[in-house]
């Protein structure tokens, strides 16, 4: 009697039948790849403010169909400005009022409109953010930011050398990169909307890959100043980094768990690759396993703490992966390289090798849905993503 | 029986706790958007930056004694010197030495290992010049592991030249990932094994004024 109950009770919620919006119940992640999208039809809306729509919900992992089969309906028009509502398909309850979007662009407008649905599901919006990545062009590659669909592209440098590797200083219009500007690579600040640059990181030998605390306040990076490619930690403010690992292996790729407590990497036991995490004070590092996926990189933990995004070497291939935040089976997405998490902690984007360039492009981590990012324009090869948040 | 009851009024309990954590507030009204982009102009790169290489910000890196003699695995690594700015470069007379490395590697091969000491005899018979040895990757590593892996090499050849007595100081190194491939036109071992590589580049002082 008790556990029919307890099964019973359970499937209600599984179901939704208490008329919840949500399907996620507490991770927003539980089956990577496996997860069906959500079903949603759009009605009256046309040209590009459809096309925005549709590529912004896709991203996100939902799917199109007629209005019958759907479980939300957005619903409007866009002659001029945008107006759109959204219902809920089971419960026939408006979740989003009707609105009436003004005083922008019309693709801006239905970013704004999607954000504002996604919101009303629990989500963190990401159709108004923005990426910054490497941009190539003859052996030269500058520093560009854009909108996370890759519209409204703004060069970052202008050096005609070789700069990449770009981090957002979290919550500012502001990035870390390397660049070979000087001679050797070394790790830039830049402020955008002031256009200030200052070299952060310039010793002799080489300095790069850098990562952003979340709390904005220090950054970790790869130096080799001591005669080993290590893993070093410094203030922004202050000049004296701290050293993290002394390994003759070369360590890679840092990032910051959201909580500011563990830096993660890529690192080598003596030729056997690995994920490892490090707390910034220092310490002993910890390898966080990745069963089934050998020669693991360019990790990026996601924003709310739950996964970890890498880049999986095969013989011939490169593959996204995700794996759980502790480490464990790991999951291999989509063939693709150096991952870059949304502030949804469910989109990516990624760099996606087509012949000798790479193409961004972007991946719903519980559906697999991918799309790539708009072509760019006087810019041969896009990677390196960096998603602001 | 009483259990039963107990049991049924916690399911439902836990159902309805579930349940009400899912109410959503209804958003309002118009929502007029602000002008798109106009705090995000870029201005152009700032002014010349400083041209000496000097650790974080603009603390001075201070000269390092050389210690040939000592274990680098006791004391992490032998640091690098203040480097050679504004040095003279020639590629040309060391390029025969050229080291090569095996996919994903960075040990120096036995039988790279004489090209070492020819680049180690040449120092020693040139000691006014100096050294920097860039590590290259090929294409097939992801951009920032490549980073890493091409500096390794780098320093792999620089502990064995210091090692064969050259004094740490003398010796630089410099990483292009994959970003400088000997042979880009090629997609096959035959054009990886060339970029798996490090390259000697002899540094001269400028002359005097």
């Amino acid at each position: 009697m008790q556990i029919k109950h307890i099964l019973f009770a359970f499937s209600l919620v599984a179901t939704g039948a208490f008329a919840q919006p949500s399907i996620e119940i507490t991770k927003t992640i539980t089956a990577p790849g496996f997860t069906p999208p959500i079903w949603v039809s759009l009605s009256g809306f046309s040209g590009e403010a459809s096309e925005v729509l549709r590529f912004d919900l896709y991203v996100q992992g939902f799917g199109f169909t007629n209005a019958e089969a759907a479980q939300y309906i957005l619903s409007g028009s866009n002659n001029g400005n945008l107006e759109g509502k959204v219902t809920d398909n089971v419960t026939k309850a408006l979740i989003l009022q009707p609105k009436a979007y003004s005083g922008a662009a019309l693709r801006r407008q239905a970013h704004a409109f999607v954000d504002d649905f996604t919101v009303a599901l629990g989500r963190k919006p990401i159709c108004l953010t923005k990426v910054a990545f490497k941009g190539e062009n003859n052996r030269h590659s500058e520093i560009y930011i854009a909108d996370f669909d890759g519209h409204n592209v703004q060069p970052v440098t202008r050096d005609n050398s070789i700069a990449a590797a770009p981090c957002w200083v979290p919550g500012h219009l502001a990035l870390y990169y390397e660049s070979y500007m000087l001679g050797n690579p070394c790790i830039f600040y830049q402020n955008l909307a002031s256009g200030e640059r200052r070299a952060f990181a310039h010793y002799n030998g080489s300095n790069f890959s850098p990562a952003v605390s979340p709390d904005g306040s220090e950054v970790a990076m790869i130096l080799d100043k001591d005669g080993w490619t290590d893993l070093y930690v410094c203030g922004r403010d202050s000049s004296d980094p701290k050293r993290l690992t002394r390994s003759p292996q070369d360590e890679s790729s840092p990032c910051w768990s959201p909580d500011g407590r563990w830096i993660c990497y890529a690192a080598k036991d003596r030729e056997h690759r690995t994920l490892k995490k490090i707390s910034p004070s220092g310490g002993t590092a910890q390898t966080i396993p990745t069963s089934g996926m050998p020669s693991p990189s360019e990790p990026d933990w996601s924003p709310d703490g739950q996964w970890i995004a890498f880049t999986v070497q095969h013989a011939r291939d490169f593959g996204i992966c995700v794996v759980p935040a502790k480490g464990g089976e790991a999951t291999e997405l989509v063939s693709g390289e150096d991952p870059s998490w949304a502030p949804n902690s469910r989109t990516l984007m990624f760099g996606r090798r087509q012949g000798g360039r790479y193409t961004l492009c972007l991946l719903d981590v519980p559906t697999k849905q991918y799309k790539d990012v708009s072509r760019f324009t006087g810019i041969s090869s896009q990677s390196q993503p960096s998603w602001a948040r | 029986m009483k259990l039963t009851k107990l049991a049924n009024l916690l399911v439902i309990a836990l159902v309805l706790s579930i349940a009400a954590t899912g109410c959503r507030k209804k958003p309002v009204g118009v929502t007029p958007l602000p002008n798109p982009y106009a705090k995000n102009t870029v201005s152009s790169p700032g002014p010349s930056l400083p041209s000496t290489p000097g650790g974080i910000g603009t603390a001075p890196e201070t000269g390092v004694g050389s210690h040939p003699m000592v274990n680098p695995a006791e004391t992490g690594g032998t640091p690098l010197g203040p480097g050679h700015q504004g040095w003279a470069e020639d590629v040309q007379t060391l390029q025969p030495d050229t080291v090569y490395f095996d996919f994903d590697s960075s040990v120096v091969k036995a039988s790279e290992k004489p090209k070492v000491t020819a680049v180690a005899d040449y120092l020693k018979a040139n000691p006014e010049k100096a050294l920097r040895v860039e590590g290259n990757c090929d294409e097939r590593g992801t951009e920032e592991y490549n980073r890493a892996l091409g500096d390794r090499r780098a320093l792999a050849v620089r502990e064995e030249l210091i090692a064969a007595g050259i004094t740490a100081d003398r010796v630089d190194t410099k990483t292009w990932g994959k970003d400088n491939p000997a042979n880009d036109a090629g997609h096959d071992e035959a054009a990886w094994k060339k970029n798996r590589r490090d390259d000697f580049i002899v540094l001269t002082a400028p002359a005097k004024p």
